[in-house]
């Protein structure tokens, strides 16, 4: 069974990055964008949207309880 | 008043315009600021031959440690100053950074993993230190007339010149120049004079920076490093920096939030109750300077305006996480300097300051683009930044990914110059690994020369470089048409690097049986690094700029392509429309410029 991706593995498919940090920030910066502008609400709302539309991309289920367990593993006590 | 340094105060004789109002010589270059990097510019244009004036408002160096952090690539400019050595050698030096949250390690970096450089990553000193020593190195050069308590109070900017009106302390005089470099930093009164903006965020926060003595060091100035805290016990919900600095001062940066009140922050019992709260009781220490800023980050749109040209903090503006200032503003001059000089001496056209916009222009914004993303990192401005920036902090205690997303500052490396007008393409057919592009900043690696360990930047000449690897000794045709061309009045150097230790012994055998010495000098890449890092074979070259940048390289040199690339960097209007006219010239190479007035 295919395991959970935890090193780093954002990338430009044709474009090799110079700095290591680069595709990360990158997609960081474009995730922080996608939130211009909402309310609190409607931030959450887009966070939970993503989610959904990424975990179907990964499409495995194996990965994708392994992805839950390590979101949920190390949460902060509130 | 500092405990551990003392401002020296400089003063200027009569400016000769004084008495000779209208009789005076026009200045080729007018460079105003006498900064970090106006100094490394007028340095730099002086060890080239050319007669320099350099404007300051003041009469002394930099109030306050403020830049602090020299990159690599600085330091490369600085030992090509004559700074290099006092900089390392009064400096802290650290390569390695430590990100916490909480009390907590999470992220680990370190700026220059690999031997083989001749300079560390980053070596931290007091902004008026650097200073000092560039006012030093200055004042060594006769071709520098550097002035003090002279401030511009008027300028003209015309197309043909640019005249200037000072205010000195010995009365205001009008001077004339060919050319005027702006490198009054951020607040540029000459930038406002000219009417020009900057566009770009400021951000809505708050920093305290304390410059503090401790009794007992944190670290040792061996195993120094860059600390940064997200959320420490010692300061709630904010974050902290800290760096050694030279001379038992440290530096310590805590984020207030932009409700802060300055005035308040400043107060010497506030700033001593942080700091106790960060280093525990048992730490004695005392205040040196005190500062609170905000930051923005902005550039102007263009750098280049006619005669007039910006550099430095005058001319873009980031947050400090990641010390892209200074060593930006640093580099702004390195590229500046020998592209004003090849315009002064008639061998460039005007054109060739375009590049200077359009190659530091790209620095410009990724400098703006990488600070930014630090300060979005630091400062999140939403609830939905701030849930994401927990995340990323709590992901990288255990997975490698989020370790890397960790932003507390991506810290200062040169700009690739991958579309710049200058360079020449590699050949279709040529494929290279590494990052030694057209565009690239050379790397450094250490060769031996005559028996001594040196360095591959120091083996560089003042003007452009043709570095021949693996050839040694050079085919005679070849060593004849490389000596012609290194009669173009445009400074070539040719340097032959042996490869390996087979190359080692063949190119002892050659000098060792020579009668004739050689022309060109002689290197051996004993290590394989300049090989590994510039993929170099046998028969490869590659051709530097005086600012130590990739313009071209071959697997095959023939001197009809050098010329064209050496061309296309000098005149890169130019190369396009006449190439073929240009091709068998040999006394004419370089373009003749439009007349300068």
């Amino acid at each position: 069974m295919p395991t959970l991706r935890t090193e780093p593995h954002f990338h430009e498919p044709d474009r090799p990055a110079l700095h290591a940090y680069s595709p990360g920030d990158s997609f960081y910066e474009a995730l922080i964008a996608s939130h211009q502008g909402l309310s609190d609400e409607h931030s959450r709302w887009l966070n939970a949207r993503l989610v959904l539309l990424l975990a179907n991309h990964i499409g495995d289920l194996g990965v994708l309880r392994q992805a839950l367990a390590a979101a949920r593993a190390g949460l902060d006590p509130v | 008043m500092l405990k551990t340094y003392r401002y020296p105060r400089y003063s200027s004789a009569r400016a000769l315009e004084l008495d000779c109002p209208g009789q005076s010589a026009r200045h080729p270059v007018v460079v105003v600021g006498a900064g970090p990097v106006g100094l490394a510019l007028a340095i730099d244009l002086a060890q080239r031959g050319q007669p320099v004036l350099l404007l300051d408002d003041d009469n002394t160096v930099s109030v306050g440690s403020r830049g602090l952090c020299y990159a690599k690539r600085t330091l490369e400019i600085l030992d090509r100053l004559g700074c290099g050595q006092a900089v390392v050698d009064k400096g802290v030096t650290w390569n390695v950074g430590r990100t916490f949250l909480g009390e907590h390690e999470v992220f680990k970096f370190n700026l220059l993993p690999e031997p083989g450089h001749r300079r560390p990553a980053m070596v931290n000193l007091q902004q008026y230190h650097l200073e000092q020593f560039l006012v030093e190195r200055a004042q060594a050069l006769p071709g520098l007339d550097l002035r003090w308590e002279s401030r511009v109070i008027g300028v003209d900017n015309a197309a043909h010149g640019v005249q200037l009106q000072v205010q000195s302390a010995h009365g205001n005089y009008t001077l004339s120049a060919d050319w005027l470099v702006v490198a009054d930093g951020a607040r540029s009164p000459l930038r406002r004079l000219l009417g020009l903006d900057l566009e770009g965020k400021v951000f809505q926060d708050r920093f305290l920076i304390a410059d503090v003595v401790l009794k007992q060091p944190l670290f040792a100035e061996g195993a120094a490093e860059r600390w940064f805290w997200f959320d420490p016990p010692f300061h709630r919900g904010q974050s902290v920096l800290l760096h050694r600095e030279a001379d038992e001062v440290w530096r310590i940066d805590f984020q207030l939030g932009w409700d802060a009140d300055p005035e308040l922050e400043k107060q010497p019992e506030r700033v001593r109750a942080r700091i106790s709260a960060m280093l525990g009781p048992e730490h004695e220490f005392e205040l040196e300077w005190v500062s609170v800023y905000t930051f923005q980050c902005r550039r102007m749109q263009r750098l280049r305006h006619g005669r007039t040209l910006f550099v430095g903090d005058a001319a873009h503006q980031v947050s400090p996480f990641g010390a892209r200032g200074a060593n930006s503003g640093v580099q702004d001059a390195d590229n500046l300097g020998w592209k004003l000089d090849l315009v002064l001496q008639g061998l460039a056209a005007e054109s060739l300051l375009d590049s200077y916009d359009s190659e530091r222009g790209a620095a410009a914004a990724e400098n703006l683009l990488n600070s930014t993303r630090s300060t979005d990192f630091i400062t999140p401005k939403s609830q939905a930044s701030h849930d994401l920036r927990q995340a990323v902090l709590s992901l990288a205690r255990e997975h490698d990914f989020a370790r890397l997303l960790v932003n507390s500052g991506r810290l200062s490396v040169p700009t690739h110059y991958r579309d710049s007008p200058l360079n020449t393409a590699d050949a279709g057919a040529d494929l290279y690994a590494g990052v030694m592009h057209p565009g690239a900043p050379l790397a450094d690696a250490p060769l031996l020369h005559h028996g001594q360990q040196r360095w591959l930047l120091q083996a560089l000449g003042p003007g452009f470089t043709l570095l021949l690897f693996g050839t040694v000794p050079l085919a005679p045709d070849l060593a004849a048409e490389l000596s012609a061309l290194q009669q173009q009045p445009v400074q070539l150097h040719c340097v032959e690097i042996g490869l390996g230790q087979g190359a080692a012994t063949r190119s002892t055998v050659t000098s060792n049986a020579s009668a004739a010495p050689s022309e060109h000098a002689t290197w051996i890449d004993h290590q394989g690094l300049a090989a590994q890092r510039l993929d170099a074979r046998p028969g490869t070259a590659y051709l530097i700029r005086p600012d130590q940048h990739v313009a071209a390289r071959w697997r095959a040199l023939d001197v009809p392509s050098l010329l064209s690339a050496l061309k296309l960097a000098v005149n890169p209007a130019m190369n396009s429309a006449t190439n073929s006219a240009m091709n068998s010239a040999t006394s004419s190479v370089f373009a003749e410029p439009q007349g300068q007035s």
